[in-house]
C-alpha cells in the first residue's frame, strides 16, 4: 500500500488538527480582550507577555511550577531506581511479572481519584495526622509540600517503568564482565549501569516534568497556591488571550526539554 | 549481579516501601467508600455498603458514566484507525520525515494536557466558531489516544518479519489481501491492547476534557470534580471513585496480558514497553 | 512462444542505494529447466538481483524479462515466479496446510483442487501428515520444506531460492541439497538459487554465476568454473586458489593437482618447483600442506589419505620438498586477487 494513502489520515489529523491548534494557541496569545465587552479583540500585541513578565505574581507562579516540577522529577528518579533495579536485575521471573503488573495497574487508574484520595489523607483529621500525632509530628497539610508529595506519588509509575525497561535492556553479560574484571557492585552500578540507563531516566523525566507543568487539579485540591495550570484554567473564559499566553510557557519549556532529551537518546525509551 | 546480603535486604525493603506508598492511598480510598460517616473522618467510625446503591441511583453520576463510555468508545475507534495507518506506514516503508512521525504522534501526550486543552479550545471557539460539546471532547481524546495505539502496533510490527508480507505478495496476494490475510491476524492482540489502553486513558481523562466540553455535559471525571467540594455528595463520590478505579484497572490488566511477549504494555504514557528481555521464551 | 526464449533475461540491470552500488550492470540469461545458481560473498549483489527478479526491489536501470516479457513495472503478486525465503516466512497464524494452500486461495482455485494439489505438494516434501500443525511446532528442516512446498504448489515458471539452507546444520543441509536437486529434476521448474556456499553451488547447479561487488565475474558450468576460473577472485572463491605470479603472468593451480615428488626425481612432463613445508593439517579424508616456494609465493597441496594418515604429520614441518603439476592444470587468471581474509 502506498505510503501516502496510509499517512494521509493520521498526518492530516495531527498536522492540521493538532499542530494547527497549537498554532492557534500561539496566535491567540498575542490577542487581547476588550475590557468593556469582554470580547476577544484580534489585534496582535505583546501585552499579555508583557503582563506575564512584569507582574511579579505571574513570575512567582511560573517559578514555583518549574521548581516543583524539577523536585518531583528528582524525587521520582530516586524512588524509582531501587524499585526498577530490583525488578530488572534481582527479582525472579515470576516476581518480575508480578511486580510489573503491580506497578502498572494503579498507573492508569484515575488520576483525579488518586489526588482526591491524598486530599483526604492530608486533611486535618485525615489518616496521615492520625498516624503522626501520637509521635508528636504533624503532616504538611495543604500547600506546596503537599503538591510536591502528591505529584511525586502520581507520576512515580511513569518513572519506574521506563527505567525498568531500560535496565532490562542492559545485557547481564555486561554486569558479569564488570564483576569479572574486579569491580564491586557500587562501582559497576556507577560506571556501567547508570550511563546505560540514563536515557531511560530522561525519558521518564519527560513525563514527570510535563505532567507537573500542566497540572492544575492537584494544586487546587491539596493547596491554595496557584500554578501555571491554575492561571490558565481560571482565565480561559474571561481572558482567553492571557490564558493562551500563559499556556505558551509550558510549551516553550517542554520543547526545550524534548530537544535536550532527544539529544540524550531518550526517545528510544518511550 | 551478586549483591551482598545486606544490600539485597535493603533493596527488598525499598521495594516493599515503594509498593506500600503506591497502594495505601488507593486502599484508603476504597475504605472510605464503605465509611458509614458522611464526612471526611479518620478512622472511619463504621463500615457500610449503603453508599453503593445510592451511587447507582444517582442520575447525575449515571449520566456522566454513560457519557464517558460513549466518548471513550468513539475516541478509541478513531485512534485505532489513525494509529494503525500511521504505524503501518512507519514500520514498513522508508520515507522522508519518518522519524518526525513518531515525534508528532507523541506530542499530544508529551505536552502538558493543559496546552492541548487550551489549544483545542481556542481553535474550536475562535477559529472554527463551533461550540464546545461532546464532539469536541472526542476530537481531543482521539488525538492523544493515537499514540497509545500507534506504539502498540509498531512494537508488534517490529516483531513481525517483513518477509511475511513479501511472501504473501510473492504468492499472488495484492496489498489489500496481504493486509487482510497476513498482517491483520498477526496484529490482532496488539490492536486490542492498544484499544483497551486508549479506552482507559479516555475514560479517566479530565484536563483536556475540561477545556473541550460543553457546559451542559459531564464525563465521569468532570462529575467527580464538580461534586468533590459538596459535602452531601461525598459518600457517593467515594463510591464512584472506587468504581472508576476498577473500570480502568480491568482493561489495562487485559491489555498487559495480551502483549506479554513484547514485555507488557502501558509502561509509560506512550503506551508500551520496548523490553525484549522480559519476553517469555 | 519460442521454446528457446530464456526464462529469465537480465539486461544492464543496475541497483543503486544512495551512493552504494549494489548491482552494477548485470547481463544474464537463465534457460528453461536450468538449475542456475548465483554465488558470491555477502554484499556481492546476488540477493539484491534475486529480489529484483521477484519484484521486491525496483531496478535503478536495466530490464528484467520473464519468458520474453518485460516485467520491470509488474508488482510481485503479478509475476509468475515464486520465492523460497531465507527465513522461510511461514505465516505463523496459519497451519502448514493453509500456508501451502495460500497462493491457490488468493488465485481463487476451487476448494477441491486446492486440497488435492496441497496434499500432493506436502507428499512431495514428505510432510503429508503435518498439514494441521502450526509452523512453530516444526523443526528448521521441516519448515524449510513447507516453504518449498508453498512455493512450488503454484506451478510457477521460475522458482527463486534465497539461501534456503543457510540455517540448517551440515548433515541436514547435505541431505536437503540432494532432495532439492531431485525435486527440481522431477518437477522441471527452472530454479534460480542464491548461496554463498561454493560446495553447495558446485554440487547442485547446471550453471553458476559468480558475483563480486555487484558484478558477475564468470558464468559457467561447475566444472568449467572450478577447472578454468577466469579471474583471481573466482579462483579464490570457488575452491582454494593457489595464486602464483611467474614471469609477470598470474595463474592458479588447484591443490589436488599439485603432486609431491621425491627430491631429485625426474620431472617428466611436470612443471616443478622446490619449497619448504610450513604447515600441515590433517582433515580425515585428506591432508593439507602449505608449501612456501623458493621462487616466491606459496601453495596449498592436498593429498588423499589413501593408505591412512601419514605417520606423524608434524614431523614433516620444515621439510624441503619438490612439488610439480601438469602444465595444462595451470590456469591463467585476470583480475584482482582476493585479500588474505577472502581466500580460503
Amino acid at each position: 500500500m502506498q505510503v501516502g494513502t496510509l499517512l494521509a489520515g493520521p498526518v492530516g489529523w495531527l498536522v492540521i488538527g493538532y499542530l494547527g491548534s497549537l498554532a492557534v494557541l500561539l496566535i491567540a496569545s498575542f490577542w487581547e480582550v476588550d475590557p468593556l465587552s469582554g470580547e476577544v479583540v484580534r489585534n496582535l500585541s505583546l501585552t499579555n507577555f508583557q503582563t506575564l513578565i512584569d507582574e511579579p505574581v505571574y513570575r512567582t507562579i511560573a517559578l514555583r511550577t518549574i521548581v516543583i516540577a524539577g523536585l518531583v522529577t528528582v524525587t521520582d528518579v530516586l524512588l524509582a531506581l531501587p524499585i526498577a533495579f530490583y525488578m530488572a536485575k534481582v527479582a525472579s521471573r515470576r516476581g518480575k511479572a508480578l511486580l510489573v503488573v503491580a506497578v502498572l495497574l494503579p498507573l492508569w487508574s484515575s488520576y483525579l481519584v488518586k489526588v482526591y484520595s491524598w486530599r483526604t489523607i492530608l486533611s486535618e483529621n485525615g489518616p496521615l495526622n492520625w498516624l503522626l500525632d501520637p509521635l508528636g509530628l504533624h503532616g504538611p497539610g495543604f500547600g506546596n509540600v503537599a503538591v510536591w508529595l502528591v505529584m511525586s506519588y502520581l507520576w512515580l509509575p511513569y518513572m519506574i517503568l521506563p527505567i525498568y525497561a531500560g535496565l532490562e535492556r542492559i545485557p547481564n553479560s555486561l554486569i558479569s564482565a564488570s564483576e569479572d574484571l574486579g569491580a564491586r557492585p557500587g562501582h559497576t552500578f556507577r560506571r556501567v549501569i547508570m550511563p546505560l540507563v540514563f536515557p531511560a531516566i530522561v525519558a521518564g523525566s519527560i513525563f514527570t516534568f510535563s505532567l507537573t507543568m500542566g497540572d492544575y487539579i492537584t494544586p487546587r485540591l491539596v493547596s491554595n497556591n496557584q500554578f501555571i495550570g491554575n492561571v490558565v484554567f481560571n482565565n480561559i473564559t474571561n481572558d482567553l488571550p492571557l490564558a493562551s499566553a500563559f499556556a505558551v510557557v509550558p510549551i516553550l519549556v517542554m520543547i526545550g526539554y524534548l530537544l535536550v532529551a532527544r539529544r540524550l537518546g531518550a526517545f528510544e525509551h518511550i | 549481579m551478586r549483591l551482598s546480603r545486606r544490600s539485597t535486604i535493603l533493596l527488598r525493603l525499598a521495594v516493599a516501601a515503594g509498593l506500600a506508598f503506591i497502594y495505601i492511598p488507593l486502599g484508603i480510598l476504597v475504605l472510605y467508600a464503605f465509611n458509614s460517616s458522611n464526612i471526611l473522618e479518620w478512622p472511619p467510625p463504621g463500615l457500610t455498603f449503603d453508599w453503593f446503591p445510592r451511587a447507582i441511583e444517582d442520575s447525575g453520576a449515571r449520566d456522566a458514566f454513560f457519557t464517558s463510555i460513549k466518548v471513550a468508545c468513539v475516541a478509541t475507534s478513531i485512534a485505532i484507525i489513525l494509529g494503525t495507518l500511521a504505524s503501518l506506514a512507519v514500520a514498513r516503508h522508508r520515507f522522508f520525515g519518518r522519524e518526525t512521525i513518531s515525534f508528532l504522534v507523541l506530542l499530544p501526550i508529551a505536552l502538558p494536557g493543559i496546552v492541548t486543552g487550551v489549544a483545542l479550545s481556542d481553535t474550536f471557539t475562535q477559529v472554527l466558531g463551533i461550540d464546545l460539546s461532546l464532539f469536541t471532547v472526542v476530537v481531543g481524546h482521539a488525538t492523544f489516544c493515537i499514540v497509545v495505539v500507534y506504539n502498540n502496533v509498531i512494537a508488534r510490527m517490529r516483531r513481525l518479519a517483513g518477509s511475511l508480507e513479501e511472501a504473501s505478495a510473492d504468492l499472488g496476494a495484492d496489498p489489500w489481501q496481504t493486509f487482510a490475510y497476513v498482517t491483520l491476524p498477526n496484529l490482532q492482540t496488539a490492536l486490542v491492547a492498544g484499544a483497551l489502553l486508549a479506552f482507559a486513558l479516555s475514560f479517566d481523562e479530565i484536563i483536556v476534557t475540561t477545556f473541550t466540553i460543553g457546559a451542559a455535559q459531564e464525563t465521569l471525571p468532570i462529575w467527580i470534580f464538580a461534586n468533590l467540594f459538596r459535602p452531601n455528595a461525598l459518600p457517593v463520590v467515594n463510591v464512584v471513585a472506587v468504581i472508576v478505579i476498577l473500570l480502568s484497572i480491568i482493561p489495562v490488566y487485559f491489555a498487559h496480558r495480551l502483549t506479554r511477549e513484547e514485555g507488557g504494555t502501558a509502561a509509560t504514557r506512550g503506551g508500551t514497553i520496548e523490553a525484549e528481555a522480559t519476553a517469555v521464551p | 512462444m519460442a521454446s528457446d526464449t530464456p526464462d529469465i533475461r537480465l539486461t544492464g540491470l543496475t541497483k543503486v542505494y544512495g551512493d552504494v552500488v549494489a548491482v552494477a550492470d548485470i547481463d544474464l540469461e537463465v534457460e528453461r529447466g536450468e538449475f542456475f545458481t548465483m554465488l558470491g560473498p555477502s554484499g556481492s549483489g546476488k540477493t539484491t538481483t534475486l529480489r529484483m527478479i521477484a519484484g521486491f526491489e525496483d531496478p535503478t536501470s536495466g530490464s528484467i524479462e520473464l519468458a520474453g516479457a518485460d516485467v520491470g513495472r509488474t508488482p510481485p503478486y503479478d509475476r509468475a515466479v515464486n520465492t523460497v525465503f531465507q527465513d522461510y516466512a511461514l505465516f505463523p497464524h496459519m497451519s502448514v496446510g493453509e500456508n501451502v494452500a495460500y497462493g491457490m486461495r488468493v488465485a481463487r482455485v476451487g476448494k477441491r483442487e486446492r486440497a488435492r494439489r496441497r496434499d500432493e505438494a506436502l507428499k512431495m516434501v514428505r510432510l503429508a501428515e503435518y498439514g494441521d500443525r502450526k509452523p512453530a511446532e516444526l523443526s528448521g528442516g521441516q519448515r524449510q520444506r513447507v516453504a518449498l512446498a508453498r512455493a512450488i504448489v503454484n506451478q510457477p515458471e521460475v522458482l527463486l531460492l534465497d539461501e534456503p539452507l543457510g540455517a540448517l546444520d551440515l548433515k541436514l543441509r547435505e541431505q536437503m541439497q540432494v532432495e532439492l536437486k531431485a525435486i527440481q529434476r522431477d518437477v522441471g521448474i527452472t530454479f534460480v538459487y542464491v548461496t554463498h556456499d561454493q560446495d553447495e553451488a558446485l554440487t547442485m547447479s547446471d550453471r553458476i554465476a559468480v558475483f563480486n561487488q555487484g558484478r558477475i565475474e564468470q558464468v559457467s558450468t561447475p566444472v568449467e568454473l572450478y577447472e578454468r576460473p577466469a579471474t583471481a577472485f573466482v579462483a579464490g572463491f570457488v575452491g582454494v586458489s593457489n595464486l602464483l605470479e611467474r614471469d609477470g603472468r598470474r595463474f592458479t593451480i588447484r591443490p589436488e593437482k599439485v603432486r609431491r615428488l621425491e627430491p631429485g626425481a625426474p620431472p617428466g612432463d611436470l612443471l616443478t618447483e622446490s619449497g619448504t613445508v610450513s604447515d600441515i593439517a590433517y582433515a580425515g579424508m585428506v591432508t593439507r600442506y602449505r608449501v612456501e616456494l623458493e621462487r616466491g609465493g606459496h601453495l596449498q597441496m592436498v593429498t588423499q589419505n589413501v593408505e591412512g594418515a601419514p605417520g606423524d604429520p608434524e614431523s614433516e614441518r620444515g621439510e624441503e620438498v619438490l612439488v610439480g603439476w601438469r602444465p595444462e592444470h595451470a590456469v591463467a587468471v585476470s583480475g584482482k586477487k582476493l585479500t588474505e581474509e577472502e581466500s580460503e
